[in-house]
């Protein structure tokens, strides 16, 4: 193995570095930029059954060390994905996405599963059960462990694909949630969404979101994150793929310790295009620093501290 | 689009609303006027997306309004200081579509953008006329830099302390013209799209998150299909608009 090389639930990635859902669309824009086959992998822009247009504007505004958005899972609709996106994205990328998909009923979520089943380029499920910015669906899956399992049930029983659940901050106890994930059938775990919060535009006294309120995300969640990792990989046996601020390489090595066996990156990407890319190609040098010969002996090294 | 660092070669205020700032730095990655740079502010996560006013090879003008905080940092930056740019954003105005007598629709902060359009314009052997809208006479800016160029320039303020009083759009009647190019705020360009007599382009501005077309923060619906503002747009056809938006 390489010094950078992890495994995901049973496929090996060449690094641990995956842009996060919604952050890298469908990877065309960054591959203007860099050579996308040097990701670990990446994590499509969530898909659901039916295209949707998403929350009206302003959907974004600053925050301290971090963002609010509230696109509202915009995307073409599973359809579309299938026939366009995904084979446009094979013609520059040839390694294993991860199909994000959301959903507003378990049957959505279960259907949207069975459709990305037969594609090639997706290894991985990845199922928002924690979009803050839809009403009806979305992050009500992943706040009530009852309701967290039965989407986790449904989508294994139309798949062979590893399933990873993408978990929300928004909950008093994120171990009863991936614990309920984990019971269900859950190949692997992804965490943590963005926070929910809102801010006000002091002229118009009105908030700042047209939708209200927003998902938190950058750096400003990264002690948050590291936090409900390290809980979650305590109490789970399953993979976990740490998310939640991480814009450096020093980042993802907090996160490996944590007890992640990889990292999505989400924010970072929207304000430095090029952030995964310096990353990568940080990592050798930061393993280095901090006394690591590989990513695999970080989480040797998570498992016993 | 390309990315990194510009060094601050000037950075004075043309009145008490808008500032300019000239750049030195990479230009390749600018092609079309009515493109625009993301620049990294300091202290804030998000960066702030402003239209490029004009450039040249190594050289770009940017002239912006302060609106809030970043745009306020943004000001105080002193010449020598280097600030982190993503540059040629958007896919700016199609100069082709002109035709031999275009006209150019500036209204308040909207104006920077339609000089290095209509520096283009000249090169391509087009005669286009001015139409500049401002509140009052005080608020006037680059008015002389379009005179500069050799082109016929007409002023309108509210308050008709310079120029007609009445709007940008009052200085159309009785103009022929083969295309119009507007940049200004959303209700001057639901007057033009009342009054225009050709075909032209809008350019539009929203709070972006990334300016590159990844993260949808900007999307809005056009008779083309969802579009996002910073990447299929921010200039827009007129045929494409869906104006109950």
């Amino acid at each position: 193995m390489g010094k950078l090389n992890t495994v995901l639930c049973g496929i090996g990635l060449d690094n641990p570095v995956i842009p996060a859902s919604g952050t890298f669309g469908y990877g065309y824009e960054f591959a203007e930029l860099y050579d996308i086959n040097l990701l670990g992998a990446f994590s499509c822009k969530g898909t659901t059954l039916e295209p949707r247009f998403g929350n009206p504007l302003p959907r974004i505004a600053e925050a301290p060390a971090g963002m609010l958005n509230a696109i509202g899972l915009q995307n073409p609709g599973m359809d579309k994905v299938l026939s366009q996106e995904l084979p446009r994205l094979r013609q520059i990328y040839h390694k294993k996405i991860l199909a994000n998909v959301g959903g507003f009923s378990i049957e959505e979520y279960a259907e949207c599963a069975r459709r990305m089943e037969a594609d090639e380029l997706v290894g991985w499920l990845e199922i928002n059960i924690s979009c803050p910015n839809v009403h009806g669906g979305g992050m009500s899956f992943g706040t009530d462990p009852a309701q967290a399992a039965a989407v986790t049930k449904a989508v294994k029983a139309v798949t062979r694909k590893p399933v990873i659940m993408k978990l929300s901050p928004n909950v008093t106890d994120i171990v009863s949630i991936a614990l309920a994930c984990q019971e269900a059938g859950a190949d692997g775990l992804s965490l943590i969404n963005t926070l929910q919060g809102m801010r006000f535009d002091l002229r118009s006294r009105k908030p700042l979101i047209a939708n209200t309120f927003g998902g938190l995300s950058g750096p400003a969640l990264l002690p948050l994150a590291l936090r409900m990792v390290y809980q979650v990989t305590r109490a789970v046996t399953i993979p976990v793929v740490g998310m939640g601020g991480v814009s450096t390489a020093e980042d993802v090595l907090e996160m490996l310790l944590a007890g992640a066996c990889a990292v999505e990156v989400g924010a970072a990407n929207l304000t430095d295009p090029w952030a995964c890319e310096k990353i990568i190609r940080d990592l050798p040098g930061v393993l280095e620093k901090y006394g690591f010969s590989s990513v695999e002996e970080v989480r040797e090294a998570a498992k016993h501290g | 689009m390309t990315g990194g660092l510009y060094r601050v070669l000037e950075n004075r205020p043309l009145n008490r609303d808008m500032t300019l700032m000239r750049l030195e730095g990479d230009t390749s990655g600018l092609t079309h006027p009515g493109q625009f740079v993301n620049i990294r502010v300091p202290e804030k996560f998000l960066r702030r997306p402003i239209s490029v006013c004009d450039w040249r090879e190594g050289e770009l003008t940017l002239v912006y309004r302060v609106v809030g905080a970043g745009t306020a940092a943004l000001r105080e930056m002193k010449p020598g200081a280097e600030l982190d740019l993503l540059t040629g954003l958007g896919n700016g105005y199609t100069s082709g579509k002109s035709g031999p007598s275009p006209i150019l629709l500036g209204g308040g902060a909207g104006i920077p953008p339609l000089l290095g359009l209509c520096r283009r314009l000249l090169a391509m052997g087009a005669a286009p006329k001015v139409l500049l809208g401002y509140r009052t006479g005080e608020d006037a800016y680059l008015a002389g830099d379009f005179e500069a160029l050799g082109v016929p320039v007409r002023i309108a303020t509210e308050d008709g302390s310079l120029g007609i009083q009445g709007r940008v759009t009052d200085l159309m009647d009785g103009l022929d013209y083969s295309f119009f190019y507007a940049c200004g705020p959303e209700p001057m360009y639901r007057s033009i799209a009342k009054a225009a007599k050709a075909p032209g382009e809008y350019s539009f501005e929203a709070r972006m998150g990334c300016g590159f077309g990844a993260c949808m923060g900007c999307s809005c619906e056009t008779l083309a299909g969802t579009k996002r503002i910073c990447r299929d747009g921010p200039v827009m056809e007129s045929g494409e608009i869906r104006w109950e938006n």
